[in-house]
């Protein structure tokens, strides 16, 4: 993925679940780590759907445990 | 012992005045221009972090707000959470929620907001105030139209006369002031076509749906005194009852008002004449108001005691109404001082005489009551005495 499009995640990140952009790292854990809940979770997919004009179903979140996952995900998904 | 319940603190918002002293000082002002909504209202200082204010509806930003406030004048209540409840009525809930979420829902229903269910239950502004203080009593929403918090401060009163608790915050919020909601009144004929509230005023002609909320705290009195807290004012009686006859209109020569009126100072253990101020519903529409005027009249008596509907100035913030009123009770007991009923100019001749306050006066505290009306038929009667 290109810096451009994690540092959009990044934002992302950091204005829906309210974290400190340091702490926004591929290794930080979204609940452990971030503080998020299940449902802070869905808001952060749907804003990334928005910013990256994607689609993300339910059983893809599954295995999406830390922010380097969803990054995964995403450039796998953009092809970037 | 019989216990009794005390309020020991005050939150308002209102488009009158954020905080309760600018609030009361709104109330002896002009009226504000309508729409009747809160500006310069800040959040920020009541959540965590923006997250936690994008998934607060506005009206339990409000309830938030107001229990924030009320228990920083009432201080450390010294009592188990476990006894201590809150009890925070709304009319609508989370509307401005429901109705973003709506055009969200028509464009891309994938997009619809998690946290939109959260955000728009009625319930949401007391589980906010619950959950930020840990007081983990009895959590309940009355969502009975306006005369939804003057229910639940006496829903309140009874949990702690009854034993249940030792301290309650109670109260309602309202911001319901959306496109919609705010056109559903106007296509219903209930608003003021005019712009203007003036309750029981000859020319009224409607209400003005206007943003609000209030909490108070109130505690069991012997623990108040203990812990040395400044009593404001007590609860001392409270009635409920419904008219089982419209959705919308008061029954005919407002029987179930002047039956409400009646059981809340049997309640309290007094007569009529021992009430010194109505602090009526007074919503400025033409059958509240004449219904409630006969109401108090078959109640009272000519003269009776004055009568103020502060709705002249805050307009009708529906299911927070009536914990307006509650606090400008006790707000006014603390001034000794009745505001006016604002705009209220010509007498109609057809409505029963009753001793409406045009100007503000001085005013030797004395026993209170409040009144609240809700579509649907819902009477309620709150009896506030003076310490």
């Amino acid at each position: 993925m290109s810096d451009a499009n994690f540092d959009r995640m990044k934002n992302c990140a950091v204005e829906m679940l309210s974290v400190d952009p340091d702490k926004i790292t591929m290794e930080a854990r979204f609940i452990e780590d971030l503080g998020a809940d299940s449902l802070d979770i869905v808001e952060f997919v749907q804003a990334l759907e928005e910013e990256f004009s994607v689609e993300i179903d339910e059983d893809e979140l599954e295995d999406i445990a830390t922010f380097g996952q969803a990054v995964d995900l995403i450039a796998a998904k953009t092809q970037g | 012992m019989t216990r009794r319940a005390v309020i020991t603190g005050i939150g308002v918002i209102s488009a009158a005045g954020i905080g309760k002293e600018a609030f009361f000082q709104g109330l002896r002002s002009q009226s504000p221009t309508p729409p009747l909504v809160v500006e310069d209202f800040d959040p920020a200082p009541f959540f965590d972090s923006p997250k936690e204010i994008r998934r607060h509806d506005r009206f339990a930003q409000f309830a938030l707000a107001c229990a924030t406030e009320a228990l920083e004048q009432a201080g450390d209540l010294q009592c188990d959470p476990d006894r201590i409840g809150v009890h925070i009525g709304t009319g609508v809930g989370g509307l401005s929620s429901i109705e973003t979420q709506v055009l969200v829902n028509e464009k891309s229903p994938r997009r619809v907001s998690p946290f939109l269910v959260p955000m728009m239950m009625p319930n949401a502004g007391a589980a906010a105030v619950s959950m930020r203080y840990g007081f983990t009593g009895p959590c309940e929403t009355t969502a009975t139209a306006c005369a939804a918090s003057t229910q639940s401060i006496g829903s309140a009163f009874n949990a702690i006369r009854w034993g249940r608790c030792d301290a309650m915050l109670a109260g309602g919020s309202e911001a319901s002031n959306t496109p919609t909601g705010t056109q559903g009144f106007i296509n219903m004929t209930a608003t003021s076509s005019a712009g203007i509230s003036r309750p029981f005023d000859l020319e009224r002609d409607g209400f003005l749906h206007a943003e609000g909320a209030a909490v108070i705290v109130m505690e069991e009195r012997e623990h108040a005194l203990e812990r040395g807290v400044d009593i404001l004012a007590e609860i001392v009686g409270y009635a409920t009852n419904a008219d089982a006859h419209h959705i919308t209109a008061p029954s005919p020569g407002g029987v179930g008002a002047s039956a409400c009126m009646e059981l809340a100072l049997a309640d309290a253990g007094l007569t009529a004449n021992e009430v010194s101020y109505i602090n009526a519903h007074g919503t400025s529409t033409p059958l509240n108001d004449a219904n409630e005027a006969e109401a108090i009249m078959k109640v009272f008596g000519n003269p009776g005691p004055a009568v103020v509907s502060t709705k002249g100035v805050t307009g009708h913030p529906l299911g927070a109404a009536g914990a307006l009123e509650a606090a400008a009770v006790t707000l006014s007991m603390q001034h000794r001082l009745l505001p006016p009923t604002a705009n209220y100019r010509t007498a109609d001749p057809d409505m029963a005489p009753i001793h409406v306050v045009a100007e503000e006066q001085t005013w030797e505290p004395g026993i209170s009551i409040s009144n609240s009306f809700g579509f649907g038929g819902h009477n309620a009667t709150l009896v506030i005495a003076p310490t």
